[in-house]
């Protein structure tokens, strides 16, 4: 009993912190620059994708599958992210801030299609499995894999955490935020508005798609059902909810709403018969609406809110 | 082949043009994209299926498989779907307007709308299919190997109707003057005397009942379920923003040429990426002339 209770929590926290990355990449792109992304399940698909693509056993019916080892599986989800983030961007980051949220919704969708549709490649519904796991191999039991993603995990977060609040403290991050704050006057002031926007989307993006490749690794399976537009929802719920613009927040936030998001799991099973199991999942997604619409109408700075930044010159 | 795709085009696109009236309106009028607005769609559907309920259908009349009581339940929708996107607003929008919050806090908060509506459907009604009649009908040759159902030709009659009135209503009636003048200038029409409250909740109204009645028309042809209005949430984006936001002849220009897409795709691409086409209209539109064909400037 005690040790299926801590094998689901080594299990959560993975899952946390896979999400916990998600979160920083919106918050480079939503939080410090502005953008509104709609699609980030497509662009945790495409690392997923990649990544699975790359590294699945070989098997005769599909195209992909090359048995690549892990970490080239990493990368190169990672880049394949990056460069479809940088085509997307391209086209629709000169647009109108809703206008860019349809437009990357759309692609998702899209994106979600071709999963489902380009069956030789994808597997279409039934998805890829016989992902390799890393390290397999040395931790042969489900719980010390579990243990020893979780410290993969902790540690490329913690990595990931740290670059960005090092970039952001740059001259580089500073640009996103004038930008955000007064368009007009970062411009005059000879920055491309357009070039950083494109930038910050394309390194949140980039985020997302390690994200998708981690996600696929600790699973050992794809399918296009774990890339429903919910998963959307439900970043911008934990970034919303713990403090847009933080990272620490975006952090925190994950972990408070994927909590919520499991608790209520759990309690639906628990009270609601198999049959009216719809009408649970329901009920999951309604706290995951009600929880955005009411930290944006009653606490709209989240959790931990970003702080307030002064100029050291301020005070001269 | 391609008569009958045309044909099922514009049906389709008869039904994105009511919805695309009400986004266009929302984001010319309130300034976001209300991605709350497909929900509208469902819960019109999903409001005449009450009245059918205790009602019934009626009996068949004429060709048509519904009597007279689907169409109270489409008025009866009409009006409890803008009552209900009257409130959407009351609770949530206009506190944030209120606020003075970002426009894309408003779209935010349209997608948290959207998720809690979609769900309570689910909710009362389960995931599967329903429904406002099982009878069969005959489908009617309108030209040689074109073919439609009468249920099918009544939409598209009734949905002409429609947008007659209301064209008359902005046109002539002072509130859809008033509506057209805030679509231009909300600084302008406030300062003519304009009653920003009153417009408000009358475009919440109009875009609700015109969302019922595409929700209605979807259910008709042939079944509801809980993602009728989600699934043509992109289409109704592409046909306002293809249009020109804020006009009703583009709006619906829009929603015909984005369901004649969508049907004339089907004779060159496989059916499963059919969802996709009208994302690539809106891509193309926004790409090459993102005013739309009818609007003034971007």
């Amino acid at each position: 009993m005690l040790t299926g209770v801590f094998s689901y929590l080594v299990f959560f926290a993975c899952i946390v912190l896979i999400l916990g990355i998600l979160t920083l990449g919106l918050n480079l792109q939503w939080g410090f620059t502005g953008l509104f992304n709609a699609g980030i399940v497509g662009f945790y698909a495409i690392g997923a994708y990649t990544h699975a693509i790359l590294t699945a056993a070989p098997q005769p019916q599909y195209l992909g599958n090359f048995g690549l080892p892990w970490l080239v599986g990493i990368v190169a989800a990672m880049a394949a992210t990056a460069f479809a983030a940088w085509l997307i961007g391209l086209l629709t980051i000169r647009l109108r801030g809703d206008y860019l949220a349809i437009a990357t919704f759309g692609i998702a969708v899209s994106i979600q299609l071709v999963a489902l549709n380009w069956e030789p490649l994808t597997g279409g519904s039934q998805g890829l499995s016989r992902i390799p796991k890393p390290l397999a191999g040395v931790f042969d039991t489900p719980l010390s894999f579990n243990l020893w993603f979780l410290c993969l995990l902790a540690a490329l977060v913690a990595a990931v955490y740290a670059a960005l609040e090092r970039i952001l403290r740059s001259p580089w991050g500073r640009v996103l935020k004038a930008i955000r704050e007064d368009e007009t006057a970062a411009v005059a002031l000879g920055k491309s508005a357009r070039g950083f926007r494109l930038e910050a989307f394309v390194l949140g993006s980039t985020l997302m798609g390690l994200a998708g490749a981690l996600y696929v690794s600790f699973i050992g399976f794809v399918s296009p059902f774990d890339f429903l537009p919910i998963l959307t929802f439900q970043v911008w719920a934990m970034l919303i909810a713990g403090g847009s613009g933080n990272n620490r927040g975006a952090l925190i936030g994950a972990l408070l709403v994927w909590t919520i998001w499991s608790a209520s799991g759990i309690a639906v099973t628990k009270l609601v018969p198999p049959s009216h199991a719809a009408q649970g999942a329901a009920i999951q997604v309604i706290l995951i609406g009600l929880l955005l619409i009411l930290v944006l109408l009653y606490r709209p700075r989240g959790l931990i809110g970003e702080a307030a930044v002064v100029s050291r010159h301020a005070d001269d | 082949m391609i008569g009958q795709a045309i044909a099922d085009g514009i049906l389709t696109g008869a039904i994105i043009a009511l919805g695309a009236i009400g986004v266009s309106f929302t984001l010319q009028i309130m300034r976001f994209a209300n991605f709350a607005h497909s929900e509208l769609l469902t819960w019109g559907a999903y409001l005449a299926l009450v009245f059918v309920a205790f009602a019934g259908p009626g009996t068949p009349t004429g060709p048509f498989s519904f009597g007279w009581q689907l169409i109270a339940a489409a008025a009866f929708a009409a009006l409890m779907t803008g009552l209900v996107a009257w409130a959407v607003d009351d609770l949530v929008f206009r506190n944030l307007r209120r606020r003075g919050a970002h426009p894309l806090t408003m779209v935010f908060a349209a997608f948290g709308a959207a998720l809690v509506m979609r769900n309570v459907v689910v909710l009362i009604w389960g995931h599967g299919s329903h429904y406002y009649t099982r009878e069969l009908q005959m489908s009617v040759e309108l030209l040689p190997g074109v073919r439609m159902l009468p249920d099918q030709i009544f939409i598209l009659a009734l949905a002409l109707v429609v947008v007659v009135c209301l064209h008359g209503f902005l046109t002539y009636s002072r509130t859809g003057m008033a509506m057209r003048a805030m679509a231009e200038s909300p600084p302008l029409a406030q300062v003519c005397g304009v009653e920003v409250d009153a417009v408000v909740r009358w475009t919440w109204i109009l875009s609700g009942a015109l969302a019922a009645l595409a929700g209605v028309f979807a259910g008709l042809t042939p079944q509801l379920h809980p993602e009728i209005g989600f699934n043509l949430l992109l289409a109704l984006f592409a046909a306002a923003i293809l249009g020109g936001t804020g006009s009703l002849v583009g709006a619906v220009i829009g929603g015909l040429l984005v369901g004649l897409a969508e049907n004339l795709s089907l004779l060159f691409i496989s059916a499963g990426y059919k969802t996709a086409m009208p994302f690539l209209v809106l891509l193309l539109v926004l790409l090459v002339r993102p005013q739309g064909l009818f609007g003034e400037k971007a």
